[in-house]
């Protein structure tokens, strides 16, 4: 018995006639954290949306393969795809608050779960706590999202997706917009949550990659070259085409 | 002077001219309406009371009879009939077009609703008398067909492009991302347009509304030729009525300026003009109001 919570075999991923993804195949244990790497256009964001079928909102996208949650095929006919999305949350590079209160950020996707308003209290409060957002906007949660940094907003946008109590988390590239401060809040974050989540994450800083995952997978033209232990892909990876992107020789 | 500083002036000059027109348009049209409507009360010593509220219309009797009350009236309810009926399909269209099936919408829908914006409204109002009137008189008892629903009707169809395609251009506005963002939550489809694309295009929707609203309250033409033109105040939504703009066009060839029957009208035209001003009020405050 593994603990691995996604297992992914063959997978592959077609724009139309272009493949994006090919052949991929790679695990994620619980409660880890894996990091995406790899240079611009290798197809990281792409296999990330494909674990929470993101990927489907795109016309003439294909996946084929099997990605596997918790055993069961998340591209069968069974699958509810809000059901899906529920328990895979993910936040996006830009942050994305909506044009609500910070309160009603987060109570969002909560409410239309049949939560009670005791119930979504609590909710907001130890979403925010969690994302470490709490004690900065704790006074003002009935004012708009809009009115926060964009550190903040993307804390929020954290706190939004864990509300849902999700079993993993998809970050595509969530500092790139960043300061080094806010950026430094959200690694926190990140080590902090995968306690309790499976999380991977998108990003271009290899020190990111090397601060804060367990493992590490570098992508490049849409094949998986290497995906091991992270402290071994930073000092001794196996491939010369790893070695190459992570001493900085392209990419 | 070097030709560029020539240039440039002459073209500071020509565009202030242009604005200083439009101005001087705008301001002599007010006070021209200004003027004359208020003379009604001021020289005709008629009571804006009266005016306002009184359900009597005969200018020509002795004494005259000057309230408009049925005209407003008349005004108020078949522009609000129109919105009730043009709103919900409108922004259902709307809807469709831009999160539905974006690509048709795009390619068939929006040419088409524009077309139906540039149709002139005497159009409307011919189909709406050979077409719409008949058939309210064969369908319910004890009408002539002109009526508060024909006009209502009629306006419905003449404000529905206006209010679908400023209503789509509202719902095309909403960033991808935030949609993005619900769908990812795990909210369904529907859930994402109520929840979050409808509520963050809300302003742009309620201005569509407004715009077909002073649209429907303004026009003239295709109305008169379908509301019956009576003075008594409706009973129902069957009977027919009149409006401040049909009593105008119908009434102002039979005046002479300078007799209070002429002012009076031009006092219904002031009342137009307040109400338009009203309209682009809301229309700015709407604006200033952001979603948060
Ligand atoms: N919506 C789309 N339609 C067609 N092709 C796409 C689409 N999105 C991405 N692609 C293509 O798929 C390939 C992989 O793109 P992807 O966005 O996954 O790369 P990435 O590794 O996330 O790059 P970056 O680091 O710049 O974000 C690229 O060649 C890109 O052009
Ligand atoms: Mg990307």
């Amino acid at each position: 018995m593994n603990n691995n919570i996604i297992e992914c075999s063959d997978v592959s991923i077609y724009y139309g006639p272009t493949q994006a993804i090919r052949n991929v195949d790679i695990t994620f244990p619980k409660s880890s954290v894996t990091a995406f790497i790899g240079p611009s256009g290798c197809g990281k964001s792409t296999f990330l949306r494909s674990l929470n079928r993101m990927n489907d909102l795109i016309p003439n996208t294909r996946v084929t393969g099997e990605i596997l949650l918790d055993k069961e095929d998340i591209y069968s006919d069974a699958i509810k795809v809000d059901q899906l999305r529920k328990k895979v949350g993910m936040v996006f590079q830009k942050p994305n608050p909506f044009y609500k209160s910070i309160y009603d950020n987060i109570a969002f996707a909560p409410k239309y779960y049949g939560k009670k308003k005791k119930e979504l209290d609590e909710i907001v409060e130890s979403s925010l706590r969690k994302a470490a957002l709490w004690d900065e906007v704790k006074d003002r949660l009935h004012k708009s999202a809009y009115a926060l940094s964009g550190g903040q907003q993307q804390r929020l946008c954290i706190a939004r997706a864990i509300a849902l109590k999700p079993d993993i988390l998809l970050l595509d590239e969530p500092t790139a917009s960043l300061d080094p401060l806010s950026t430094q809040k959200i690694e926190n974050l990140v080590v902090e949550l995968k306690q309790e989540y499976t999380i991977i994450i998108v990003t271009h800083n290899l020190h990111q990659a090397a601060r804060i995952s367990d493992s590490t997978a570098f992508f490049y033209m849409g094949n998986l070259i290497e995906h091991t232990e992270t402290k071994k892909m930073f000092t001794k990876p196996s491939q010369k085409k790893t070695e190459d992107y992570i001493t900085g020789r392209f990419g | 002077m070097s030709k560029q500083k020539w240039e440039n002036t002459l073209g500071r000059t020509l565009t202030l001219i242009c604005a200083a027109i439009l101005l001087i348009t705008a301001i002599s049209i007010t006070y021209f309406i200004g003027s004359k409507g208020l003379a009604t009360f001021f020289k005709n010593d008629v009571s804006i009371g009266e005016f306002l509220t009184g359900t009597q219309w005969n200018p020509d009797g002795e004494p005259g009879k000057f309230g408009a009350f049925p005209f407003i009236f008349g005004s108020f309810v078949v522009t609000f009939l129109a919105v009730a009926i043009a709103a919900p399909l409108s922004i259902g269209a709307a809807i469709y077009m831009t999160e539905i099936k974006p690509r048709f919408g795009k390619k068939v829908l929006k040419p088409v609703i524009e077309l139906l914006v540039g149709i002139p409204s005497v159009v409307y109002g011919f189909i709406g008398l050979s077409v719409l009137v008949p058939f309210i008189r064969n369908t319910f008892d004890d009408t002539m067909g002109f009526s508060i629903l024909a006009g209502g009707i009629v306006l419905s169809v003449m404000i529905i492009p206006t209010i679908t395609s400023l209503a789509a251009d509202a719902l095309e506005a909403v960033p991808q991302d935030l949609r993005n963002a619900s769908l990812a939550l795990g909210a369904t489809r529907w859930q994402t347009i109520w929840r979050v694309v409808l509520r963050t295009a809300l302003p742009g929707i309620l201005t569509a509304m407004v715009l077909g609203m002073s649209r429907a309250f303004g026009e003239a033409l295709a109305v008169q030729m379908v509301i019956g033109n009576t003075t008594a105040l409706p009973t129902s939504i069957l009977d027919p009525t009149n409006t401040l703009t049909s009593g105008i066009t119908a009434n102002m060839g039979n005046t002479i300026a300078g007799t209070v029957a002429n002012n009076a009208l031009w006092s219904m035209s002031l009342l137009l003009l307040i109400m338009s001003f009203v309209f682009i009020l809301l229309i700015r405050l709407i604006g200033k109001k952001k979603v948060m």
